[in-house]
């Protein structure tokens, strides 16, 4: 088995308060593994301590066999992590373009005399990252707004265009905070396309989602968080016919009803 | 992945610099057909050099969103270092230039190092001391700077020429006076500022400065190590004053420690927020108007300071975005 992202005995505590607690899982590599739990059951939290914005109070995170202790946010993108939001960082003082271009950061040249010169080699280097971002966008589904500036960009086409800045970094894995939150059924089965292909490129997905029909759909293993514990981890099959799982978070019917569709 | 991929021509091409550096240099080139005498010329010198500080200075605050409070030291720092490394050192003018802008690009660095990973508005704080430092030593100094009383810098040498404003000179047979000449060097200066500057915000060095200002976590999750970069562009606009400073003593042939004073960094604030935030013609334009206006209210000179509040609430209040991009949206959005 080889474990991309292991996490082992993290926690978490806001003054009293264990956001995290006692949590321990693998992700796979090219899986695609998704993290489910009602709200404020600690995965958003869960996704902050991975890629370096808290430092957890215990326990570790190991990438690649790697510990990720007291790395910097700004850090983990060379380690081959990316994520995305689920309240969107978007710079909306750049175009969408330049937005994805920004993902590509670690992969470019930076010198502050070839930026200031723009020397040919910079110049070459920055067209083609051009012509790959704008690729980026085709593929996440965003090329219709490839000359527009992110400002004047919908709220969907956004969501989208955060994945391709992610992808920008050619990640190993990548994190996505609820990508499906506020987009409608036929955004959010377009959206599972786009998940698809991303695993399908090999790259691992943690997908955190309130969605359980693209949750249920579409995730490799899926991982059951309430009040900051795991509640259960298995397949999608095996999670729809956990009794604590039914219990604590499909409890109602009409969950299970969609659950099950 | 052998197949030959058809060259068609890009859909994605990178804006082109050069419409707006023509107009710049056409201008550039105009003014002196304009100008009806040495004071017109006096004018449009200083202008450019501010301006030059000013496209620099807008790296830092426009694009970046870090605020400088103290920028006239470095320009003073260029303008003093300079001109004592000439007189106590005999150095060259070019190279004592270039040694006070590295001398800068260090003291710059040392200020900014230990701020700028933090977050919030402590380089504004920095920099303001950094300021009022620089204008009491070079009060206080007065053995070494002149103090209140000023110092006399010695003129600017090119190949061997001296180049004072009241010299006269031959340029392929066509005779011109120092002033001209000076015209000539600060025109360049801006021009090159510009260049520069626009060369940088295309560059990933620039995307990563603008993307740390519309969201330091997306640039940092994209592995931009935002304190870094920060503190670069805050040496880099830095550089930029201090050599305009460079110049200024250069041209003028005497300075003062006005040039270091706070009021001297709040204009530069001022032409930034007036003429267009991460916008650098607009600052060029921020700059005409704001060194335009006193010409015409000579004899409220001690309103200076007043003025330039009361244009950067204004400006704040109905512009938020500065001069320049407003009206530029405002065309857009017509022409839509």
């Amino acid at each position: 088995m080889t474990a991309l992202l292991s996490v082992d005995k993290l926690g978490k505590e806001f003054g009293g308060v264990h956001a995290v607690e006692d949590l321990s899982f693998q992700v796979e590599k090219g899986r695609i593994h998704s993290i489910i739990g009602p709200n404020g059951a600690g995965k958003t939290t869960l996704f902050n301590l991975i890629t370096g914005l808290y430092q957890p109070s215990s326990g570790s995170v190991h990438l690649n066999g790697r510990s990720l202790a007291g790395h910097q946010p700004h850090e983990l993108a060379p380690l081959g992590m990316c994520r995305t939001f689920q309240n969107l960082q978007i710079c909306m003082n750049m175009t969408a373009l330049e937005n994805v271009m920004l993902g590509r950061h670690r992969h470019l040249k930076q010198g502050t005399f070839t930026s200031l010169f723009k020397l040919p080699a910079l110049r070459r280097a920055d067209q083609q990252c051009r012509e790959e971002c704008a690729e980026l966008m085709d593929f996440v589904g965003c090329g219709q707004y490839i000359k527009h500036h992110a400002s004047a960009m919908p709220y969907g086409a956004l969501k989208r265009l955060e994945i391709a800045r992610a992808l920008a970094a050619s990640p190993d894995i990548l994190l996505l905070d609820e990508p499906a939150a506020g987009l409608n059924r036929t955004e959010t089965d377009a959206l599972r396309d786009v998940i698809r292909r991303i695993a399908d490129k090999g790259i691992t997905v943690v997908l955190v989602e309130h969605d359980m029909k693209l949750v249920m759909s579409i995730s490799d293993q899926v991982l059951v968080l309430c009040y900051g514990r795991k509640l259960a981890e298995g397949t999608p099959e095996e999670i729809r016919a956990n009794p604590d799982v039914i219990d604590a978070y499909l409890g109602n019917r009409h969950s299970r009803e969609e659950a099950t569709a | 992945m052998s197949e030959a991929i058809p060259q068609s021509p890009s859909r994605v091409r990178a804006t082109a610099k050069w419409p707006g550096l023509t107009v710049l240099a056409v201008v550039l080139l105009v003014l002196p057909f304009l100008a009806g005498n040495d004071y017109h010329y006096d004018l449009m010198i200083k202008i450019a050099l501010t301006a030059g500080v000013a496209v620099g200075l807008n790296l830092l605050v426009g694009y970046a969103g870090q605020i400088s409070l103290g920028h006239a030291a470095f320009y003073a720092a260029g303008a003093y270092g300079s001109a004592l490394l000439v007189q106590q050192f005999e150095l060259t003018p070019v190279p004592a230039m270039v040694l006070a802008a590295a001398g800068v690009a260090v003291l710059a660095w040392l200020v900014g190092k230990p701020i700028l990973h933090l977050k919030g508005h402590y380089l504004s704080m920095a920099t303001l001391g950094l300021g009022v430092i620089a204008a009491i030593v070079i009060n206080n100094e007065d053995q070494l700077t002149g103090g209140p009383d000023g110092l006399p810098v010695a003129p600017l040498s090119l190949f061997g020429h001296e180049l004072s404003v009241f010299g006269s000179y031959d340029l392929f047979g066509v005779a011109i006076t120092g002033t001209q000449v000076w015209y000539g060097i600060a025109a360049g200066f801006l021009f090159l500022s510009v260049l520069f500057a626009l060369n940088l915000i295309d560059s990933p060095l620039g995307r990563a400065l603008r993307a740390l200002h519309g969201s330091e976590i997306a640039a940092q999750v994209a592995g931009v190590d935002t304190g870094k970069f920060k503190l670069r562009v805050f040496v880099i606009s830095a550089v930029y004053a201090s050599l305009a400073g460079s110049l200024y003593g250069y041209y003028g042939g005497f300075i003062t420690p006005n040039i270091a004073s706070f009021t001297h960094s709040i204009e530069l604030i001022t032409i930034v927020v007036l003429g267009g935030m991460a916008s650098t013609y607009g600052v060029i334009l921020g700059t005409v108007i704001l060194l335009l206006i006193p010409q015409f209210l000579t004899g409220f000179q001690e309103l200076e300071m007043v003025l330039f509040g009361a244009i950067l609430m204004v400006v704040m209040i109905f512009m938020p975005r500065g001069l320049v991009p407003t009206i530029a949206r405002r065309f857009q959005k017509e022409a839509s």
